[in-house]
């Protein structure tokens, strides 16, 4: 299986480097033209960048940020999961909530972000509830799925072998539902980083939404451009580490 | 046929939801210890009836009695074999093939112990911890093969369960079954479209009409006087019965 891996070079990685590497020379030369006053060289934003992990205001703004994203996230992770199995077992539940989740679901969901400050303040709170309402479709409709695609087979083969109804949901429909689940899981971190950031610049400035606020109003676009990029390599990487974790935990399920 | 049937079908019909009329008065007896094939052609209910005698699909009317005694859905006595096997994916071999024993609540080293020795029995020694994905075809419908041994049901119901392997593998399994079964006391209820298969596996054959389904034949195919299960191709009553079969299944096409 991993014969081609072990032959040393990889030309995929490669390829990848290349991909990076055109970019960032697009942008840099952008940046000179430049196409904007307003926009940086990849070689300012990447000092910027350094500048502000070496002095730790980075750090202290991925802190703040962190903080109401992970809390939504365990929040919806947990309930949004528990909803959507619940939603798979058993139909009345499903034609109660269903109709609301796929509304939501194509819904835009950031226009509710000024309800939320009109309903809950401007505080943690309200931050929390953006993260949990941008997070909460993915992962309770992929739940949802995951349990209402398990093998019917299977099911019908725990029967067989006289399992009932609670061994049937633990032993066969959760485990065979459990690839789809993560992958929503995935999926929600994913939409929760788009909650936090809306929620920052839209609410009040904290974290990176302040140090993004902070540098454009100064006019420091170079520091301003590196706060971005700093939060979209981060949730890249977080959701790229959960999708490796995701092959790991579950290529044998990949039949 | 002998009044000492292990399995009794009386009038049993079958319309799906939908209108579709699959069986139609299915009268049947099916003798102990013996391996019974239901054949007919594509479509005809063969799989409805095996799943309805498991007790995993209701009937629309009559009856099925095991000794004697009308089925309310599953049981302990009827083991069931799967045509894509229906293994846990995200189990190893050896929990796949105790997974019967772990519904009843067998202790894990105890159920371990008896999946061992199907595994064995099975020709899989070396692949208890092997995935599913691991396994060729015919090695895990050996697994489900295995499975249905391990909770010791006294039938085995087999819906096409080689349909899903290359020929060479159906071959070299179908033999397999027949030496095991030599061993193993058990009635054998096998759902097949090939004929070959049908004759080449079962004590009788059960002819079904295309649908609504009746029991339209039963067909002797005792081999008197063959040892070996290799020497079964060639046998002269194999090859008439085979060609017999075709003659009257020509019938149901077009």
């Amino acid at each position: 299986m991993s014969t081609k891996q072990q032959t040393g070079f990889n030309p995929r990685f490669l390829w990848k480097l290349l991909s990076l590497a055109l970019m960032f020379g697009a942008w840099e030369l952008a940046g000179r033209k430049p196409i904007s006053i307003a926009f940086p060289t990849f070689s300012d934003t990447a000092v910027a960048f350094f500048q502000m992990i070496g002095d730790g205001t980075l750090l202290t703004a991925f802190g703040v940020t962190l903080k109401p994203l992970g809390v939504g996230i365990l929040i919806i992770g947990t309930s949004g999961m528990l909803f959507g199995i619940l939603m798979g077992l058993y139909r009345t539940f499903e034609w109660f909530t269903l109709p609301m989740f796929i509304i939501v679901q194509s819904a835009p969901m950031a226009a509710l972000i000024p309800l939320i400050t009109f309903l809950y303040g401007i505080g943690f709170v309200a931050k929390v509830l953006a993260v949990v309402l941008m997070a909460a479709p993915v992962i309770v409709l992929n739940s949802y799925k995951g349990i209402r695609n398990a093998s019917p087979t299977l099911i019908q083969m725990s029967k067989s072998f006289l399992g009932n109804r609670r061994q049937q949901i633990f032993k066969i429909i959760i485990p065979d539902a459990s690839g789809l689940i993560f992958a929503g899981l995935r999926l929600g971190v994913a939409s929760g980083f788009v909650g936090i950031v809306l929620a920052e610049l839209l609410i009040t400035p904290t974290g990176i939404g302040d140090l993004i606020t902070y540098y454009r109003a100064l006019a420091l676009y170079a520091q301003m451009f590196a706060s971005i990029v700093a939060i979209v390599v981060f949730a890249a990487v977080v959701v790229s580490a959960l999708q490796w974790l995701e092959a790991l935990l579950f290529r044998r399920a990949r039949l | 046929m002998q009044n000492n049937s292990i399995i009794e079908i009386i009038g049993l019909s079958k319309t799906y939801a939908g209108g579709v009329e699959a069986l139609a008065n299915i009268e049947l007896k099916i003798p102990p210890g013996e391996l019974t094939t239901l054949l007919g052609p594509s479509g005809c209910g063969k799989t409805t009836l095996l799943k309805i005698i498991a007790g995993l699909l209701d009937k629309t009317d009559g009856e099925v009695l095991i000794k004697g005694k009308p089925i309310k859905g599953p049981g302990p006595e009827r083991a069931f074999v799967f045509q894509d096997f229906a293994l846990m994916p995200w189990a190893n071999v050896v929990r796949n093939v105790a997974f019967g024993l772990e519904l009843r609540g067998v202790a894990k080293k105890e159920r371990y112990e008896i999946a061992r020795k199907y595994i064995d029995e099975m020709g899989l020694a070396g692949f208890e911890k092997a995935y599913p994905h691991e396994l060729s075809g015919g090695m895990r419908q050996r697994v489900g093969l295995a499975r249905a041994l391990a909770v010791d049901a006294e039938i085995l119901l087999m819906d096409e369960p080689f349909a899903s392997v290359d020929e060479q593998t159906r071959r070299k399994f179908q033999e397999d079954l027949l030496k095991l079964l030599k061993i193993e006391k058990k009635t054998v209820v096998f759902v097949t479209h090939s004929i070959e298969e049908a004759v080449y596996v079962s004590d009788q054959v059960v002819l079904l009409s295309p649908r609504p389904s009746k029991v339209t034949r039963i067909v002797d195919t005792r081999l008197d006087g063959v040892e070996n299960v290799e020497d079964i191709r060639r046998d002269r009553k194999y090859l008439d019965v085979v060609e017999d079969l075709w003659q009257i299944l020509k019938q149901y096409l077009i």
